[in-house]
């Protein structure tokens, strides 16, 4: 049973702020979605190892050896806001 | 037939003979975006230096190409179709979009999309929705259907688009063109703004089997840059193209045949089946016993998946920031909550909501987990049926095209159109829709065959042996 608390709490998990009506839109959706995935438990996994990637590949290594890379420039030049070059946010700490 | 009709082996050929130009061909298709654009809207954006691209071609495939609207172009704006990646213009290619800029290929634009691919019906976009070519009050399906739609009403000889969960073929079946998902890891992710990482990949969306053979050689290959990228020597698809399906031996789940599917799809599945086996292919019924909890699982993997990828949208960086009128829990946390509330829509915010939950503390073994855990069973089903089996073929997707809105409000009836094409992703392997007939209202079926991972040409050679003996992709729209 998913409460309107549970949508609250997983919401700023999310970090979206949700008006009252999506939060309630949202209460009676992942209830029905959840009673469907549900049908899963009927599975015994018990000895089941989990697969998180399909391809058996190990940890991929490079040269060290340094390469060119995208110039400060090139990245800032999509900030929102910038400020002496870096991006620029609101105030964390009072 | 005007040259935007053909298919890019039929242009490369008549450019060979000097009867026409790369120019002339990329001016037919802007002069059709401009007929029929207004009325199908599958392009979200033009590059306005398309026309002389064209003219200036000098790669070996000077083919206009139209691009899903998650791929990222240097300096074009790409949003995938939301409103948080506003003004988004990325300071690099995606490697396929830098391989086919190698190859001469001139970009048309960016084709509409589900926001950030989540969706089946290309009708959840800030753009609004893409209509079908051969019928424009339903959905050309999704969520690549801007691209598919653009295919089919010949807007674009070629498209890229991304696949997930089907959003390649099943779009591709409701506009009766060709759409094939690589296994994973044969085309670099570099640049493709990631859904689920574990899911994606890119894919040709093309008019018949012979240009996604083509399309094929000039994106695949191993990357550096994308970690999972498998390092396979890729050979010419092109030679994979031969009309002989003797002694093939294909398998026909018993599980894809069941309640929902619609007769009419059914009977053109059975014809296109019997058609193939007069010309010698071997069909066997086989079972993949864990296919009903396919949908499922995906769910709570690409939902789990996608809320991890869809964190960086928060306001810091680039594309939207918002901020609350009144102050809520201080200022930056505001920003964030406030900039995704704003910049994401519905089903968006319901796909983190959905993943977020499974990851978070207390439900990860019970949902996160144990998908995983399916994921194997569903991934074994398939490796045994191919211990016996060089190929699996089903329907597409169980229905024809449905009538915009119609599923809207109701996202698990949505989610189950993807019921035969999910499970290709979670088992990584490769898959291919080809057109295979009509309804009796016209719209078009479309044919799913399924390999071995990096068996991409028996996909090719299968379907091309098909397309040899019916004409269903030449039927063309006239819009």
């Amino acid at each position: 049973m998913i409460t309107d608390k549970d949508v609250k709490y997983i919401a700023s998990l999310a970090r979206i702020h949700l008006s009252d009506e999506e939060s309630a839109l949202f209460t009676k959706n992942l209830e029905g979605i959840l009673h469907y995935v549900g049908k899963l438990e009927k599975l015994d996994v018990s000895k089941v190892e989990p697969t998180s990637h399909v391809l058996p590949l190990k940890n991929v290594y490079r040269e060290d050896v340094v390469k060119p890379s995208l110039p400060q420039q090139a990245a800032l030049k999509i900030a929102v806001e910038k400020h002496n070059g870096a991006f620029k946010v609101p105030k964390v700490i009072e | 037939m005007k040259l935007n009709e053909l298919t890019a082996h039929e242009i490369l050929d008549l450019i060979k003979q000097k009867k026409t130009s790369s120019g002339e061909v990329c001016q037919a298709v802007l002069d059709q975006i401009e007929r029929s654009d207004e009325n199908v809207k599958a392009f979200v954006r033009l590059n306005d230096q398309a026309s002389a691209t064209a003219k200036e071609a000098n790669g070996p495939v000077p083919i206009p190409i139209a691009i899903k609207d998650n791929i990222c172009i240097t300096d074009q704006e790409v949003t995938c179709s939301s409103r948080i990646l506003k003004n988004f213009r990325p300071p690099y290619d995606a490697t396929v979009i830098e391989k086919l800029k190698k190859s001469g290929a001139v970009i048309l634009g960016h084709t509409n999309m589900d926001e950030f691919a989540f969706g089946s019906s290309t009708e959840n976009s800030c753009y609004g929705p893409t209509h079908n070519p051969w019928k424009l009050d339903c959905v050309p399906g999704g969520s690549s259907g801007g691209s598919t739609a653009a295919v089919a009403a010949n807007e674009a000889i070629w498209a890229l688009g991304s696949d997930t969960g089907g959003s390649i073929r099943q779009p591709a079946a409701f506009c009766g063109v060709v759409g094939l998902k690589p296994t994973y890891g044969l085309v670099s992710r570099y640049g493709l703004i990631a859904f689920a990482s574990s899911l994606d990949q890119i894919g040709p969306i093309t008019k018949d089997v012979t240009d996604s053979a083509l399309l094929l050689n000039i994106i695949s290959g191993t990357d550096s840059r994308d970690s999972t990228s498998a390092p396979f020597t890729v050979p010419d698809y092109t030679k994979a193209l031969v009309n002989e399906v003797k002694n093939i031996k294909i398998g026909i789940p018993m599980e894809y045949f069941i309640e929902g599917i619609d007769p009419e799809v059914k009977q053109l599945i059975v014809n296109a089946i019997e058609m193939l086996e007069k010309s010698g292919a071997i069909f066997e019924e086989v079972s993949l016993p864990h296919t009903e909890y396919a949908v499922a699982t995906y769910y709570i993997i690409a939902t789990a998946e996608a809320s991890s990828n869809l964190a960086r949208f928060d306001g810091v960086e680039y594309g939207l920031r918002c901020h609350p009128e009144k102050m809520r829990k201080n200022p930056l946390v505001d920003m964030y909550e406030e900039t995704r509330a704003v910049g994401f829509g519905k089903e968006v915010k319901r796909r983190i909501m959905l993943g977020t939950y499974s990851l978070s503390s207390g439900y990860y073994d019970d949902y996160y987990l144990r998908g995983l855990k399916v994921r194997t069973l569903i991934k074994n089903d398939f490796d045994k049926v191919f211990e016996n089996y060089d190929a699996i073929i089903t329907p597409t997707a169980p229905t024809t095209a449905f009538k915009i809105g119609e599923k809207a409000n109701d996202p698990l009836s949505m989610y189950l159109s993807d019921i035969y094409t999910i499970s290709a992703n979670l088992a990584g392997i490769p898959a291919i829709s080809i057109p295979c007939g009509f309804s009796k209202d016209g719209l078009p079926v479309g044919l799913q065959i399924m390999a071995k991972p990096f068996n991409e040409e028996m996909l090719l050679r299968i379907a091309y042996s098909f397309e040899q003996s019916t004409d269903w992709h030449k039927r063309k729209v006239r819009l």
